[in-house]
């Protein structure tokens, strides 16, 4: 085969404008590489980018200066020199992140997400392929089908992708020998069926020496199939079967220039638009039609998946971000329970009943996931009983949102993934790193029949009868702080005004409504996720709550926080240290917990994370109970 | 029948999802404007993407005092449209020590760029700032996600990079926190030429070959904009040239070249064997690795 840009050059020459139009109608797809660290990945990668003459000379006198002093073929160009990005991987030898790559041939412009395959980083290669047509799985042709290749096939038919390319690299150190590259394919045959791929093609290759990477090879004469590049340039691509869905389009952000303008952006997902076009917007279900489609260049009759747009509606429709337009004959569901497909990226493992932030489209809500059903075994493929989710594992859980999110299945079994309202990243309230990413299957039954009974009376309604302003006060500390001392000298004085309370206390509910609960972590956040929804029940019945809990995570106390009415959740920190605590040690806790009888007591072997902004502190080596006592009712009385 | 997308039809599309995600979600979102042919193109994408309001962020161009002539009359142009909110920033500084490109090396682009970006960042309060950094410009930048995250004071941690799935992005960020996004993180040199020829784009022009006064320096050919070039008696020579990429004038390489429109700019980068990074003194200063470094340290 030509190389793309050489028969190019006389027409670039002699009429560049030609070319232009000719490069301009390419179409774009997208790959991602996946192998080991010593597949010979960046090695191809890098004879792709060479062969394409997409290594300029400077780059290529930087190469070579490189190969002799870092190289590790002998003073041969060593072309993974030309992936390796960063420093700290140079001295490793090693990549150790998504990277992306450029280029293009008569056909295509390519963007390769060059991704790593060593077990610790099945989440760079889950995001590699989220955005991937085709996946290049390299295959060391001296080692054959490995527990990797397996690994990473079954990620990238995770993700979606549907189309397969093994690349069985390094033939030429296995003197380009049919049978071991046949062997090889059957072994991966067997594999393939198993995990249901069915499309896929294998090319024996060496990147170091060029063979079938973008030329057909001389020594693999046995060999009639495409080159690697042909591959490429051929593969049918899954970008435009999306527009043949039905219309999906998430709205970004609200256009409001003027009055007289109110216009809705985003990108369409699915399907396409024009004016006329019938829609519903969900998750409300009002319908209106499309009546124009603006933009920069002059408003458009239609538009299609894959284009960011922004649309006016034929009436005043409320619409903001999060909402979608849909199709309004064939619109998606919305539900706030489902079971999902979860990827965990984050060295902090899966809370189960912590409260996350989920992303999905432009919809965010917080969520809470269950103990998860299983966790798949990515090298065997068994399914796994787990209670969390460590870094890099896979499983299946069921999870609910605090309001309802419009979604489709991810994978539906259509020609694409639904990626855009299937495909979720779910975001630490702390941290905010991102911890997971996830894929939805459906939703659950019971979000679907259990609808919110809409109460005659009101919270409004018994705040007022009591003739007070219901809040929850939320003592929290170490220990031994006095948490429970000063919430019931309040609660005395609360009632001492006339004031309606109800003081929920950590042992006490033990004994009852938690007596199923132990001392692990995600007990420990049940436990509190229960306390704060019977405060939240006890404050719409217009009562003044004071509960009394160690909750030594910031993340659980922001959850029951986010459960209530904005002011009405008042953090007191009973700050105390903890040599105070200790000293004091009422209930002879501590010495326990130092003599390892007690396990994960806070402040001993488990965090205190302190209150970052308490809406009152209490300093108790400053003041007494008592006058801490005063203090807080003062501040309680007199919010506005 | 629509026509199917062509890859500048995505890339657009794609870039301008980016640009409204982040206005979206960010509290106070900037826009790093360096009057090259980059910040052009993505300016114009901002443009389509907020069109028919007004920009819904400021410009921000951190200024060394030191650019082309050229490039400020043509930011002093854009910047007289209503629609737009232009900032210049220069480091006072660095002002005061009247540091300069021939005196003190590489000191030159970490006060001017490095820390004026920063000391401007923090003054303005902006927590989310958009550049026009491609990935192929450079290897580290190949592994920089579009939303680049940088703690309190600016470091880039190339191991904390949090992952990006699908159209995913997670604008989330403590305190003091700020994000650097790059939309044009998926764009190649070829495209920026081809979209600023589709859409007919203003770039200074100094990016089309014409007759400069010129001296040699180190193997660059510089380009002698003003007075304040130390000449010690040489005189500048013209020769036709014109610059692949644009920043400081003593630190930007010219080329010599005839092609004096985009079409013939495009023909002479594709047949040219070198790479556009290449007239640039700045990544040289510390060998391989070295831009990596600058963005650890802040640099854009």
């Amino acid at each position: 085969m030509t190389l793309p840009l050489d028969h190019d050059r006389e027409l670039i020459a002699s009429n560049v404008s030609e070319w232009l139009a000719r490069h301009e109608a390419k179409e774009m797809l997208r790959f991602i590489t996946c192998g080991s660290v010593d597949d010979g990945k960046s090695t191809l990668i890098g004879r792709l980018l060479y062969d394409c003459r997409q290594v300029f000379d400077d780059q290529l006198e930087a190469l070579e200066a490189e190969s002799k002093s870092a190289g590790t073929t002998g003073g041969k160009l060593d072309f993974a020199l030309l992936v390796d990005g960063l420093a700290a991987e140079r001295e490793q030898g090693i990549t150790i992140d998504v990277a992306y790559r450029f280029f293009a041939s008569d056909k295509r412009k390519f963007i390769v997400a060059d991704t790593p395959g060593h077990e610790q980083y099945t989440r760079n290669m889950v995001t590699g392929a989220s955005t991937a047509d085709v996946a290049v799985l390299l295959i060391d042709a001296r080692k054959g089908v490995l527990t990797q290749t397996r690994r990473h096939s079954y990620l990238a038919k995770l993700v979606g992708i549907r189309h397969f390319v093994l690349a069985v690299t390094k033939m030429d150190l296995v003197d380009y020998d049919r049978d071991a590259f046949e062997a090889i394919c059957d072994d991966y045959r067997d594999f393939a069926g198993q995990i249901g791929i069915t499309g896929w093609n294998a090319i024996p290759v060496s990147g170091l020496a060029g063979d079938n990477v973008t030329t057909r090879s001389e020594k693999t004469a046995w060999y009639d199939g495409p080159t690697l590049l042909e591959f490429l340039d051929s593969v049918e691509v899954d970008a435009d079967a999306d527009a043949g869905k039905p219309l999906r389009m998430p709205v970004q952000w609200v256009n409001r220039p003027n009055q007289g303008f109110r216009g809705f952006a985003g990108q369409i997902a699915s399907g396409r638009l024009g004016p006329g076009t019938e829609v519903r917007i969900l998750p409300s279900g009002r319908t209106t039609r499309i009546a124009r489609l603006v933009t920069f260049d002059g408003d458009l009759d239609e538009a299609a998946a894959g284009q960011s747009v922004t649309v006016t509606f034929d009436d005043e429709v409320d619409c903001s971000r999060g909402d979608v337009i849909a199709a309004a004959a064939d619109a998606p569901e919305a539900a706030d329970q489902f079971e999902a497909t979860i990827v965990w990226m984050s060295e902090e493992e899966l809370l189960p009943g912590r409260g996350y932030w989920l992303k999905v489209g432009t919809q965010t809500a917080t969520a809470t996931i269950h103990q998860p059903k299983y966790e798949v075994n990515v090298n065997s493929l068994d399914r796994l009983a787990a209670k969390t989710l460590a870094l890099n594992a896979i499983g299946v859980a069921e999870l609910a949102t605090d309001r309802e999110i419009v979604f489709e299945p991810y994978d539906s079994g259509g020609t694409s993934p639904n990626r855009v309202l299937g495909g979720f990243i779910l975001i630490d309230k702390v941290t905010n790193s991102t911890v997971a990413a996830g894929m939805l299957h459906f939703a659950l039954r019971r979000a679907l029949n259990i609808h919110r009974q809409h109460l005659e009376v009101g919270r409004e309604t018994h705040s007022t009868l009591k003739g007070q302003k219901p809040a929850v006060l939320w003592f929290t500390g170490l220990s031994g702080a006095g948490k429970s001392t000063i919430a019931n000298l309040v609660e005395k004085k609360l009632v001492a005004r006339g004031r309606h309370t109800y003081l929920l206390d950590g042992d006490n509910v033990r004994h009852g409504l938690n007596r199923d609960l132990g001392f692990t972590e995600a007990d420990r956040i049940e436990n509190i996720r229960r306390v704060g929804e019977v405060a939240r029940l006890m404050a719409d019945a217009g009562l003044i709550v004071l509960t009394a809990f160690i909750s030594p995570f910031r993340a659980e106390r922001h959850m029951v926080r986010r459960m209530l009415p904005e002011g009405e959740f008042i953090e007191v920190f009973v700050d105390t240290p903890l040599e105070d605590a200790e000293e004091r040690d009422v209930k002879g806790l501590y010495a326990k917990a130092r003599a390892g009888e007690l396990k994960n007591f806070t402040g001993i072997d488990s965090p205190y994370e302190v209150p970052e902004q308490p809406e009152i502190r209490i300093d108790t080596s400053a003041m007494s109970a008592d006058e801490a006592a005063d203090f807080i009712v003062e501040k309680l009385l007199g919010r506005r | 029948m629509l026509k199917p997308l062509t890859h500048l039809d995505r890339l657009e599309a794609e870039s301008i999802h980016i640009l409204r995600e982040t206005v979206a979600e960010a509290q106070r979102p900037v826009m790093l404007y360096s009057i090259g042919k980059d910040s052009a193109v993505m300016l114009h994408l901002a443009r389509k993407a907020f069109y028919p309001g007004a920009l819904p962020f400021p410009l921000l161009h951190v200024d060394t005092t030191w650019k082309f002539t050229a490039m400020y009359e043509l930011r002093d142009k854009i910047a007289a449209d209503s629609a737009i909110e232009l900032i210049v920033h220069k480091n006072p500084e660095a002002q005061a020590k009247g540091i300069n490109p021939f005196d003190h090396g590489p000191l030159h682009t970490d006060m001017w760029k490095t820390e004026g970006l920063k000391q401007a960042l923090d003054k303005y309060g902006f927590d989310a700032a958009f550049g026009g950094a491609r990935r192929d410009e450079e290897k580290s930048r190949a592994k920089e996600r579009i939303f680049s995250f940088r703690n309190a004071s600016h470091r880039w941690d190339p191991k904390r990079q949090r992952p990006e799935l699908w159209s995913l992005y997670n604008v989330r960020k403590n305190k003091g926190e700020s994000v650097r996004v790059f939309p044009l993180s998926n764009w190649t040199e070829l495209d920026i030429w081809q979209y600023i020829l589709r859409e007919a784009i203003e770039i200074v022009p100094l990016y089309l070959a014409a007759e400069r006064p010129t001296v040699e320096r180190d193997g660059l050919i510089l380009m002698v904009d003003d007075d304040r070039f130390p000449l010690n008696g040489e005189k500048p020579k013209l020769r036709k040239v014109r610059f692949r990429t644009l920043g400081c004038y003593p630190l930007t390489g010219a080329v010599e070249s005839e092609a004096a429109t985009v079409e013939e700019v495009v023909a002479e980068m594709l047949l040219t064997t070198t790479s556009e990074r290449q007239g640039r003194a700045i990544d040289k200063d510390a060998g391989a690795g070295s831009m990596e470094k600058k963005k650890q340290d802040g640099y854009f």
